[in-house]
């Protein structure tokens, strides 16, 4: 059997950039993608703050190499943007002879034109191609379609942690023998209906996010796309790509508290992070860095921090929260901190939380609020926890490091 | 090896505890099939339920009726398959929303979230183990059954609870309608095969099994396989998948005494089903069953449900009519479904 999982290829549209490396490029300039709606049609288009992707559907339409005729949402657009920049990053596409499954995660679907055509869809026959679009295995039938994909593909919803556990059921299928390689990941558009949903929660924050921040007020939400093309060391072999990175520990836990609060004292959390190191090998003073779900919600923050103070009872890691940069990705938010961890781990480099300024009274450690550049990193972790208190960690290693 | 320990089941059919296997078939007259549904408060705090969706009642209670059913209280993982997740919820804001923005009631957002079964499920049973949900269509459970197979395999879990659930409403059914591959008009659910109008009957439910890595008193059947083919080029392509498929768990064609068909009623479909398996286990007796539930994603649920109690109690339903001879035996089954003709989806069940 399989043991090691192999990362060689990445893809990634935010509002930071619509490749990994303008994604790269907007986090060492310190470039949020957060601001004005300028896209979505929606009455809170004044009231509050996202990340968009830089273009119109139609733009997307464009770089998706899709005609703008057709019907497609803008969550499948993302997705095969994202996904063909990292399967051609890895030329899987020259080893017919490997076994390659799509795995992703998304929550919102086709819903951005299901809001749109609702009342056409209920009265009348004029929209009727976009009725198919709805669902979430649309996106990823799609995406299967313009990587040429048919192995195995499915598509997983677990609210904000979609992506992570798309990672993580993608290794593991590869590790029982199943698969050789996966593209593996999620993506999700901003739709008026989760807007508002997010909006009826009052957990939006209507300025700049504030992870961690004693004064945090609630989350601002993103949108993109983010794939990570896995290899098992025997594909490897074949494909003779270079190696990124490792795959080396992941985990999931569930709350069982309630279907949209943390518990206070992070149980979920703690054990999702628990049994990733505890796959990885490793011990708990062996993780340099973690990229925390720090969503800037009162409650997942306290509730986050506080695991983290509970399973690193040493030396508590380096930790931010890249979501001021990204805007919270929802089901995309998995794979799109999974790359820029990996990202940080490949050039050495802690990235900042920023619009932090006054310490959580509860929590003893700080986030890293200014970039680190030069830093020794061999392993970072990534958390990303969902409603329903469905919660996941990855972990990635440095490649030729025990 | 995996087993089938435990069923909790509500569908369009008298499948409820202590309701037997199928001896009194439910007729129904009507658009779609809507579930025959248990008094929930015997499963689920009244307080909490007044706050739940239908579909999260009935994925609850199903569920804790499969715990029940198979004699544990906590299951070392909880795994849920839905289409579309709650379609009353999402209709609720959707009718609200697409007219006018304005400040929504927060609970039918968080329960159209597609995993809010497996985590009420979760909290329910306040069960801190691995939590997924499975959200591509006829894919959807067989994603599940693949999750647990896993994490029996890895050493994970000793029982896993997974299942499928999907539920259908009105306003639903008029907008799927417009494709053409629904049936117009309400009819007997009995008469679906002899009906003269195209198109499928649609229907509803939810399933949920343990599946366990130790054979005990409480087994059905064994859970042998499950396997997905995407876009298949032609109906042979997918005759020859079958065949491997098979080969793969150590069967002859021959050795399938019983195929639980995909057909639904839409004929051109119906068509590359009986084609798909005549051509690959032409010998093999075949039963419809969809006239019992309707068609939805996950209704392979409702199949597994019947694979599992013909294999343990060794006699197939009066309901179901059998296509070409009685089976000498009932060992080998094998389930077929298929998202129109897209997504193929095949399950063995064995003794």
């Amino acid at each position: 059997m399989p043991s090691r999982i192999f990362v060689t290829g990445l893809g990634f549209i935010s509002g930071l950039g619509n490749n990994a490396q303008e994604n790269l490029n907007s986090l060492l300039n310190l470039r949020s993608g957060i601001g004005r709606i300028r896209h979505i049609e929606t009455s809170l288009r004044d009231e509050l703050l996202v990340s968009e992707v830089r273009m119109a559907s139609e733009e997307l339409s464009c770089l998706a190499g899709v005609p703008s005729t057709e019907a497609y949402s803008r969550n499948t657009l993302l997705g095969i943007i994202a996904a063909k920049e990292a399967y051609r990053h890895a030329s899987l596409g020259d080893h017919p002879g490997l076994r390659t499954g799509l795995i992703s995660g998304t929550t919102v679907g086709g819903m951005d034109q299901c809001e749109k055509y609702y009342q056409d869809f209920l009265f009348n026959d004029s929209k009727n191609a976009f009725i198919d679009i709805y669902d979430c295995a649309d996106s990823t039938e799609k995406i299967a379609d313009h990587l040429g994909l048919k192995g195995f593909m499915t598509t997983i919803s677990t609210a904000c942690s979609s992506a992570a556990n798309s990672i993580m059921f993608a290794a593991r299928l590869m590790k029982a023998g199943k698969l050789d390689c996966a593209v593996a990941g999620g993506t999700e558009s901003l739709t008026k209906f989760h807007l508002n949903g997010f909006n009826a929660l009052k957990i939006l924050d209507k300025q700049l996010c504030r992870p961690f921040d004693a004064g945090r007020n609630g989350i601002n939400l993103g949108e993109g796309a983010a794939y990570l093309i896995l290899e098992t060391e025997e594909a490897n072999e074949k494909t003779g790509n270079r190696v990124i990175c490792e795959l080396a520990g992941y985990g999931n836990a569930c709350e069982a508290f309630h279907q949209t609060a943390s518990s206070p004292d992070g149980t979920g959390a703690y054990l999702a992070m628990k049994k990733a190191l505890e796959m990885s090998g490793k011990t708990p003073d062996a993780v340099d860095y973690i990229n925390a779900h720090g969503t800037g919600t009162d409650n997942n923050d306290l509730s986050e921090g506080r695991a983290i103070e509970n399973l690193f009872t040493g030396k508590i890691p380096w930790v931010s929260s890249t979501k001021p940069f990204t805007g919270h990705m929802t089901s995309a938010a998995g794979s799109a901190e999974a790359i820029i961890s990996i990202l940080g781990l490949v050039h050495g480099i802690v990235w900042p939380n920023m619009n932090f300024s006054n310490q959580m009274p509860e929590l003893k450690f700080r986030p890293v609020t200014e970039m680190i550049r030069g830093a020794n990193l061999n392993l970072v972790m990534s958390n990303s926890f969902g409603f329903g208190g469905n919660d996941s960690s990855l972990i990635f290693k440095k490649y030729g490091v025990h | 090896m995996e087993y089938i320990n435990g069923i909790g089941i509500i569908s369009p059919q008298n499948t409820l505890p202590g309701q037997g296997f199928l001896e009194a078939v439910v007729e129904q007259t009507a658009d779609f099939l809507k579930s025959v549904e248990p008094v929930y408060k015997s499963y689920i705090d009244p307080i909490a339920s007044r706050r739940m969706s239908r579909l999260i009642k009935m994925g609850i209670t199903s569920a804790k009726i499969c715990l029940r059913d198979a004699g544990i209280d906590a299951p070392d993982a909880i795994i849920t398959g839905t289409g579309l997740g709650s379609v009353e919820d999402t209709e609720k804001i959707l009718g609200e929303l697409t007219i006018e923005e304005k400040f929504l009631n927060p609970s039918p957002f968080i329960q159209s979230t597609y995993n809010t079964i497996s985590s009420q499920i979760a909290i329910s049973l306040k069960c801190h183990e691995y939590n997924s949900t499975f959200v591509h269509r006829c894919f959807s459970l067989e994603s599940c059954l693949t999750d647990a197979v896993l994490q029996i395999r890895e050493g994970s879990a000793a029982n896993v609870l997974a299942g499928g659930i999907d539920e259908m409403t009105l306003n639903h059914l008029t907008i799927i309608r417009r494709l053409g591959m629904w049936k117009r008009e309400a009819i007997r659910n009995l008469d679906l095969w002899t009906s003269e109008t195209p198109g499928a009957l649609a229907g509803e439910g939810s399933a949920y099994f343990v599946i366990s890595s130790e054979k005990n008193e409480k087994t059905y059947a064994r859970l042998a396989a499950v396997e997905t083919l995407y876009k298949p080029s032609s109906t042979m392509q997918t005759a020859s998948f079958v065949k491997q498929f098979l080969a793969d768990n150590g069967l002859m064609p021959a050795e399938v005494d019983l195929v639980l068909m995909g057909s639904n009623g839409y004929s051109e479909h119906d068509r590359v089903c009986n084609e798909v398996i005549m051509q690959s286990v032409p010998a093999a007796a075949r039963v419809l069953y969809k006239h019992l539930c309707g068609e939805y994603h996950t209704v392979s649920g409702f199949a597994l449900y019947l694979a599992a109690n013909i294999i343990s109690r060794q006699m197939i339903p009066s309901c179901m009519p059998l296509l070409q001879r009685k089976p000498e035996k009932l060992e080998n089954i094998l389930i077929h479904n298929h998202f129109r003709n897209t997504d193929h989806a095949f399950i063995l069940v064995r003794v």
